[in-house]
């Protein structure tokens, strides 16, 4: 990747790490720390990768992407206002009484593909649109981001069945391996581990890279471009508060927003991060 | 009395969507490996290339149906009853309601007269279930005529629709040429303002049998067929019950939740009649052949007519 694009990369995820932390802030709830650990990613998919227009968001040969780790909405709608598809105003509505943006994605919202957040189901759907593509002979991808907690649900097993018997290498699903869920560490809770071998075993093209490393993501997308004839699943090793240093590796953060004081630490650091790559 | 020619509801499913195939070509067909209970396998010997095997995976098989949808398609996820609604009530909460997608749910084997499977398998839960998800449509066929026009109607209502179906071959007793289904309206197959029962699906040929004998005892009971249960027909409801002054529902599924629920919502609120509500009560079936448990549930001619004489007494 070339020192443009990925700086270009870098301070979009940035900013949309801010947008994270000014929308649970605002909600006084929320999950923030999956959704820093997705930002980089959500950031590269909707910069870089797919197939999407903010213009024309019902575009029937876009890409589609479907957040399966619902949760995270709060990474989703920043990437989004980012991108245009609605003012970042919206960011500090969030989860508020007649707000636009939902605690948990809803189709109705601008550029969201899919209702999601009772986690497992994101996934089916995703195979549901990848099956239509290819009964409508299209050539659009699609993209799904789910937990590593959330793949204890068997749904997701169900579907990984169904993507590798029905070939659909039009699907990519992204696993946020940032090994922690709400009771603790996914070792502790009911470890899913290991992951890339389970879904190798369910026939899944499997590759692995660093969720904060735009080079590790490119070349993972390249490969995952390659592949026909099956599904790909990308496991992403990832920082579970990615950006906030108080919130890295804390399974606190997965479900609490930020005080006041905390609120300013959180943006002062982006800032700081900002200023670092503007500079 | 002429030969009372019978076919399964589910048997009818198979063949409308066969029939429709051409017609709506965005209609495609998933099974969970029911195809050949289900009589979706008309439909995949038919048309292969739009017919998905998902496999023992209902969840997943609702959702996939969604993501369908949500890229147009009009997918027809079809299961018996019980994992339809039951084992999949969330994801057909979550995944096809709440985003109000254009998914129909094909639901077979509904009821005791599943038969010899026994309790496991005999949804009587289905309908209580699928019309608590606010904008799902539920339509319970009585016939072979009217389960193949509201498959036809259900892919013409663009939202979610759940179709219930059954396993036993029901009497067929609506005229081919001059019936018109309307979704969300009932249809008064008797006149009688002694009490009206309304029914719905298997049970609908039993209350105009049980009113036909009825009304040779000088009993007038007028009989509506309510194949859809949401939206109900409140209109027709409260003229039967003003009309009559007592109500009796009956249908092959819980008293709780269901056709008998579904009334007594609507009358306590427009006009407050007794309702007598004949259905299974509260309690698991078992094996046994189908008609004779119709017979030991009550879902039948004789305790309709039983019911009436009581509650008119």
């Amino acid at each position: 990747m070339d020192g443009t694009t990925k700086k270009c990369l870098q301070v979009n995820a940035c900013k949309a790490r801010k947008g994270i932390i000014e929308g649970v802030y605002n909600a006084k709830s929320g999950h923030p720390g999956g959704s820093l650990s997705i930002a980089d990613l959500l950031t590269y998919l909707y910069f870089e990768k797919m197939n999407v227009n903010a213009s024309n968001p019902e575009d029937p040969d876009r890409d589609r992407f479907v957040l399966s780790k619902g949760h995270c909405a709060p990474a989703l709608y920043a990437v989004l206002a980012l991108k245009g598809y609605f003012s970042e105003k919206e960011l500090k509505s969030l989860r508020h009484i007649g707000a636009m943006l939902q605690g948990h994605p809803c189709i109705h919202t601008k550029g969201i593909d899919m209702s999601s957040g009772s986690l497992g189901q994101g996934i089916s759907a995703a195979c549901g649109m990848a099956l239509a593509g290819k009964l409508d002979g299209k050539s659009y991808k699609v993209y799904t981001v789910l937990g590593d907690g959330e793949i204890e649900e068997g749904q997701v097993w169900e579907a990984a069945m169904f993507a590798a018997h029905k070939n659909l290498d039009n699907l990519v699903a992204i696993v946020d391996n940032n090994g922690l869920q709400i009771d603790g560490t996914i070792q502790e809770v009911c470890s899913p581990e290991p992951i890339t071998d389970k879904f190798a075993a369910f026939g899944w093209h499997v590759i692995t890279m660093d969720a904060h490393d735009f080079d590790s993501i490119e070349n993972a997308f390249a490969e995952a471009d390659t592949i026909s004839g099956k599904p790909v699943a990308i496991i992403q090793k990832s920082i579970k508060g990615k950006g906030v240093s108080f919130m890295e590796n804390q399974v606190s953060w997965h479900g609490s927003a930020p005080n006041k004081e905390q609120y300013e630490q959180a943006m002062n650091e982006l800032d700081a991060q900002l200023n670092e790559l503007e500079g | 009395m002429a030969d009372v020619i019978k076919k399964a509801t589910r048997e009818s499913y198979g063949e409308a969507l066969t029939e429709l195939a051409e017609k709506y070509p965005e209609l495609v067909v998933l099974d969970a490996d029911l195809a050949a209970a289900t009589k979706t396998g008309i439909f995949k010997k038919a048309y292969p290339e739009r017919f998905f095997d998902c496999g023992i995976a209902e969840a997943n098989m609702m959702g996939v149906a969604a993501g369908l949808a949500a890229c147009g398609k009009i997918p027809f996820a079809s299961t018996f009853a019980m994992f339809a609604a039951g084992r999949a009530y969330e994801i057909v909460r979550n995944s096809i309601g709440y985003p109000g997608l254009n998914v129909k749910i094909g639901a077979t084997h509904a009821g005791i007269s599943v038969g010899e499977d026994g309790a496991t398998h005999q949804c009587n839960e289905d309908i209580a279930l699928m019309r608590t998800i606010p904008g799902m449509t539920v339509i319970n066929p009585a016939d072979d005529i009217e389960a193949k026009a509201a498959v036809e109607a259900a892919i013409l209502h663009n939202g979610p629709v759940y179709l219930r179906f059954g396993r036993l071959a029901a009497p067929i007793f609506n005229d081919k040429e001059t019936y018109k289904f309307e979704m969300g309206k009932g249809i008064t197959l008797r006149e009688g303002d002694d009490i009206t029962i309304i029914a719905t699906g298997l049970m609908v040929s039993e209350a105009v049998a049980a009113s036909d004998e009825l009304k040779k005892e000088g009993i007038n009971a007028g009989v509506i067929n309510i194949h859809t249960i949401k939206p109900l027909d409140k209109d027709l409801i409260c003229r039967a019950a003003e009309d009559s002054g007592i109500l009796m529902t009956v249908e092959e599924h819980s008293v709780i939740g269901g056709l008998g629920s579904a009334v007594a919502e609507v009358v306590t609120e427009c006009y407050p009649v007794p309702v007598i509500k004949i259905g299974v009560n509260d309690e698991y079936g078992h094996s046994g052949p189908a008609a004779d448990l119709l017979k030991e549930f009550g879902l039948c001619k004789d305790n309709i007519i039983s019911q009436v004489k009581k509650a008119l007494k």
